[in-house]
């Protein structure tokens, strides 16, 4: 028991630091290395309590491809310099109110979560599934996932299609002029299309491209 | 006392697998010379010791001996991590492989999603490396591996699902069990290869090494790094070789088991087995490298993405009316 309660502070010391660090560091790519950081830290603490199949997902998902993502566009946009100028203009100024409403209604939000946990823990055992020891996590949430919300789960797979798709069609552009390979094109070529023989003309030459 | 037992127990159990790791990387170094010498009617390192096989220990002698130089623009801690993170990474996935029904450090249920989710942050080594050294090729060489490794994860993803549909289970124990009777490269044969191809792209070998094309990019990410440090980032990447070939004998060649369940056979142990099914897929690998001209970037997205990615995904549905129809899906 001592050493897991240790293993449990020192993740959560972690996972707090890092999240202070997220916000606190002055390079922005140092900041997605804490996030990085924390989002292990979290994963270890699933794993801890016995959502392995949770903490490994948060792993693959976020870790493995969506902090690698933001690694790319904070690398590749010179954030620092865009903050400063942002924060010297005076338009920014008028965003500062709302945000707070966000972060206020995020804050608000938060509360109620762990008053309802704290205050009514009978609403963890209102679900209609009994956990069950014997079998395995992973084995659990597929049966809960499969069975009982598989229209939820139907719905917002359906729903992460749509925003990809959406993603797609707003940032596509079809550029003119653009050289592509075609690889049919290429391989069935033969040699009597590819080689021409002309007779050139003295002084004049011939078109090669056409 | 008693947990102190218990720390130094498991403190021997882990060298006992890393030290078997690190020594067969350093072979695994000299043996892919001596293939891709062979292809090429060259004779390879045979001069350090017994056929040359002492060869990397002389080549690790002098990287502890060289110096390490950190470039003076570069985001220093990052730099230093970057070696260590890609080792580091590279180690603990071997937690989870098994080498016999008994043999393995962490016997944990879902033990092939944390070697997916190991081989996933592999990438934060080369990335940090890439950006700390403040240079241009390391940092183009860190965008393209990272593109990379995060395109053909998604292949090998889809590929595992094949597998696991079959299984019923992420144990990698119950995955070499659920083979006794057919290993799944015969049912799974087109996955095999797909999962072959992806893995050579995942590692960053030839003919997919284009994070290090030395043609374009100087050596890519590690053009900034020297002595120990390269030697660690050298270390860790024939590592992941290994591992992903052990994931590969594991997913479709039977992993420990004996490929014939029969009396002389049956003696061998498990670890044995595994070990030449590893070497099998390595000499692949170094094969491959011998005889195969490098990628150009563009067909290597396109490969991953429009024809690995569809094929895979297929296989799927494939794999899984199958079962379905034939009612032979592994609900327990």
């Amino acid at each position: 028991m001592i050493a897991h309660s240790i293993f449990f502070y020192f993740f959560s010391f972690v996972a707090i630091i890092s999240a202070i660090m997220v916000t606190a560091s002055k390079n922005t790519v140092h900041s997605v290395f804490f996030l990085i950081l924390d989002f292990i830290s979290i994963s270890c603490l699933f794993i801890m309590i016995g959502a392995e199949f949770l903490g490994m997902i948060m792993l693959i998902v976020y870790v493995g491809a969506v902090a690698v993502l933001f690694l790319f566009v904070v690398m590749m946009l010179n954030v620092a310099q865009q903050k400063n100028q942002w924060f010297l203009s005076k338009s920014s100024s008028s965003h500062i109110p709302i945000g707070l409403i966000i972060s206020s209604i995020i804050f608000f939000e938060l509360i109620i979560v762990v008053g309802g946990w704290k205050y009514k823990p009978d609403l963890i055992n209102s679900s209609n599934t009994s956990l069950n020891n014997e079998i395995s996590n992973t084995h659990s949430l597929g049966q809960v996932l499969y069975t009982d919300y598989i229209h939820i789960f139907q719905i917002s797979g359906m729903i992460l299609l749509i925003a990809m798709i959406g993603a797609i069609v707003l940032t596509f552009r079809q550029r003119e002029g653009v050289k592509k390979q075609s690889y049919v094109k290429q391989i069935s070529r033969e040699r009597s299309e590819g080689v021409e023989v002309l007779e050139v003309a003295s002084n004049k030459g011939v078109r090669i491209d056409d | 006392m008693e947990y102190i037992n218990i720390v130094f127990q498991e403190v021997y159990k882990i060298l006992f697998l890393l030290v078997p790791v690190l020594v067969s990387v350093a072979m695994i170094v000299w043996l892919d010379r001596r293939v891709w010498a062979f292809v090429q009617k060259r004779q390879g390192p045979n001069v350090v010791g017994p056929f040359g096989l002492l060869q990397s220990l002389a080549d690790a002698l002098k990287y502890i001996f060289k110096e390490i130089i950190i470039p003076a623009s570069s985001n220093k801690v990052i730099f230093i991590l970057a070696p260590i993170i890609t080792m580091t990474l590279a180690l603990i996935a071997w937690a989870v492989i098994p080498f016999s029904a008994t043999h393995v450090l962490a016997n944990i249920n879902v033990g092939i999603l944390y070697i997916f989710a190991v081989s996933s942050l592999g990438v934060y080594g080369i990335i940090m490396g890439g950006w700390a050294s403040n240079s241009k090729y390391p940092f183009l060489g860190a965008i393209r591996s990272a593109a990379q490794m995060v395109s053909y994860e998604v292949s090998i993803g889809i590929i595992i699902i094949n597998v696991l549909l079959c299984v019923g289970s992420l144990n990698l124990n119950d995955i070499v069990m659920s083979q006794q009777n057919m290993w799944f490269v015969i049912p799974l044969f087109p996955m095999f290869v797909i999962f072959f191809i992806s893995a050579l792209a995942e590692t960053n070998r030839p003919p997919f090494d284009l994070p290090e094309a030395e043609a374009e990019l100087v050596a890519g990410y590690q053009t900034e790094y020297s002595g120990m440090m390269y030697a660690m980032f050298w270390l860790g990447e024939y590592a992941n070789i290994l591992l992903m070939c052990a994931l590969g004998s594991i997913l479709f060649l039977g992993g420990w088991l004996s490929p014939i369940d029969l009396y002389p056979f049956n003696l061998i142990p498990g670890a044995i087995w595994l070990i030449f099914k590893i070497l099998f897929l390595f000499i692949l690998f170094a094969l491959v490298k011998a005889i195969v001209p490098r990628y150009r970037y563009d067909q290597l997205m396109r490969l991953g993405w429009k024809i690995f990615l569809p094929l895979s995904l297929t296989y799927v549905v494939l794999t899984a009316s199958y079962l379905f129809y034939f009612n032979l899906l592994p609900i327990n």
